[in-house]
């Protein structure tokens, strides 16, 4: 029973951090039509800055902590909002120049982590507290995982709130829908573009601050190889739908978790996870090729 | 909100061209909006008439010069012309499914005070299903949603694209009602392949043929002309 309920629990702290990922990346898709492939860069970004920014705060290890969350997600959303006019802007429906750039781009900002703070992992700063667990139903829950997934429950319900009760978020949802209808009411749906990107660069930052937790150090190739399962996950969860997005990612980490587990104790097969992932992505694709909650085309 | 412009005329378009892909579709149209009142474009499918209102709205590549109150609008984005007092009913309603009626009225807001007495009195099913996905209504209640997002503003112009399309009789009458209230405050350009509505509805009349304007007039001179209306419309003047 233990280890079924860490399992789960860890499984779901996987989730949230795809989650993370994943919100602002379906909904880039959803409103923008665009397969952001830099998106993996605003983890690393989360993940640097937050690193940066509680190495040099003379404060209890606590408020360090919150104070770096908060200033990462800050430089996410500018840096995010940044790619958006900067680079993205002036590509709106050439989508080949698109994935160049974005592909361009993923590869250049981990290449330039590695070149200023070095290519192995750099152990984060987390508060203590953060590293230990708490027992519930005789399983030891690493408190990591618990952050992770309640920042997560979080973000959920603060990105479904904007979306169903502000004029943003209805702007947003009527552009995922029917764009070219949305600017056709004056609505100017580039600066919805731009919050949107803002928002997922906030969101993936958190991602990449609470990934540092998670796995007690900071990787400048964590952003790509997350973004690979970010990716997994709102194909899964229906290109564009939020909602589909958060159980995808709740199915694609307690697979990988299970999996990984259990092919390892009866199989002794190790990283069973990903090929389960990718497993259920190729059935979903076969039997539901839309994804979870996705429009049929 | 109307605007008196010298010469009585609200928007003129001088020789707007469209293409798509290798396809010429509108080959120099020209013609003038008269302010007030209703002006129907008519033609055959596929004679550019969508196109025409896609075009003045910035929603397809264009050249040309499409002036709204001697304003200059080619090179605007669609949002900015629709901000000038524009508004759109177009051909497939295309409300947003995924909202509620109500969402779908309040993202079409702009004035300050935006008319729901009016919509709601024109449309009453409209208040009655506030809360119901717009996905979910009739075709006939889809048309009146999408006219009540165009009513909602005082615009100077509506530009209406086939609103008669695939509705019942009852339904008809309804949206030409709601075309008549439209009119009275706002210049109406009205696509429309019913040529009973065109009739009872507009004073003046353009029609397209193949990517261009072949007749410009009075309706009531179109119709009263057999061998124009069966060459440009295949109808007889008598329908």
């Amino acid at each position: 029973m233990s280890t079924f309920v860490l399992l789960l629990v860890t499984g779901l702290g996987l989730s949230a951090l795809y989650f993370l990922i994943a919100s602002g990346l379906s909904l880039t898709y959803g409103l923008m039509r665009i397969l952001n492939f830099a998106h993996g860069t605003f983890l690393t970004v989360g993940a640097y800055s937050s690193w940066w920014i509680a190495i040099r705060l003379p404060l209890p290890e606590t408020l360090k902590f919150v104070v770096a969350v908060a200033g990462c997600m800050a430089v996410g959303a500018v840096v995010a909002a940044a790619v958006e006019i900067v680079l993205i802007r002036p590509l709106y429906r050439r989508q080949v120049e698109q994935i160049l750039v974005t592909v361009g781009l993923a590869l250049a900002f981990t290449a330039l982590v590695q070149g200023v703070f070095g290519p192995d992992p750099k152990q984060f700063p987390a508060p203590g507290w953060t590293q230990g667990v708490t027992i519930l139903l005789g399983a030891n829950l690493p408190n990591s995982r618990l952050v992770a997934i309640a920042a997560a429950v979080a973000v959920f319900g603060v990105l479904a709130s904007f979306l169903r009760f502000t004029r943003w978020g209805l702007i947003v949802r009527a552009g995922v829908e029917n764009r070219a209808m949305v600017t056709a009411l004056g609505i100017d749906v580039q600066r919805a573009f731009t919050l949107v990107f803002a928002i997922g660069g906030i969101a993936a930052a958190l991602g990449g601050a609470l990934g540092a937790i998670y796995f007690g150090n900071i990787d400048p190739e964590r952003g790509t190889a997350t973004l690979i399962f970010a990716f997994i996950t709102i194909v899964i969860g229906g290109l564009g739908s939020f909602t589909g997005s958060a159980l995808a990612a709740i199915g694609v980490g307690l697979l990988q978790q299970f999996a990984n587990y259990y092919a390892s104790v009866f199989l002794g097969f190790s990283a069973a996870g990903d090929l389960a992932v990718v497993l259920l992505l190729a059935a979903v694709l076969l039997l539901r090729p839309q994804g979870l909650l996705g429009r049929s085309v | 909100m109307s605007v008196q412009t010298a010469k009585g005329v609200l928007l003129r378009v001088t020789e707007l061209n469209v293409h798509l892909g290798e396809s010429h579709i509108l080959q120099g149209v020209s013609f003038a909006v008269p302010e007030g009142g209703v002006t129907a474009l008519l033609g055959r499918n596929g004679a550019g008439k969508t196109t025409t209102i896609r075009a003045l709205l910035g929603l397809s590549g264009r050249s040309g010069s499409v002036s709204l109150a001697d304003r200059e609008l080619i090179r605007m984005p669609t949002h900015a012309i629709v901000r000038l007092g524009v508004g759109y009913v177009p051909e497939d309603r295309e409300v947003f499914a995924d909202l509620t009626v109500t969402e779908n009225l309040c993202l079409a807001e702009r004035d300050p005070e935006p008319r729901y007495e009016l919509v709601y009195d024109l449309f009453p099913e409209l208040e009655q299903r506030g809360a119901q996905r717009a996905g979910s209504l009739s075709g006939g209640q889809q048309q009146m949603l999408a006219i009540g997002r165009a009513l909602l503003n005082r615009n100077r112009i509506i530009l209406v694209d086939e609103p008669t399309k695939g509705l019942s009789p009852l339904m008809v009458t309804k949206a030409v009602d709601a075309l008549r209230r439209a009119a009275e405050s706002s210049t109406v350009l009205l696509v429309e392949q019913n040529l009973q509505v065109a009739r009872s509805l507009a004073e003046k009349v353009i029609v397209l043929d193949q990517g261009a304007v072949v007749y410009d007039g009075a309706v009531a001179d179109l119709l009263a002309d057999p061998g124009l209306a069966q060459r440009y419309l295949g109808v007889g003047g008598t329908h």
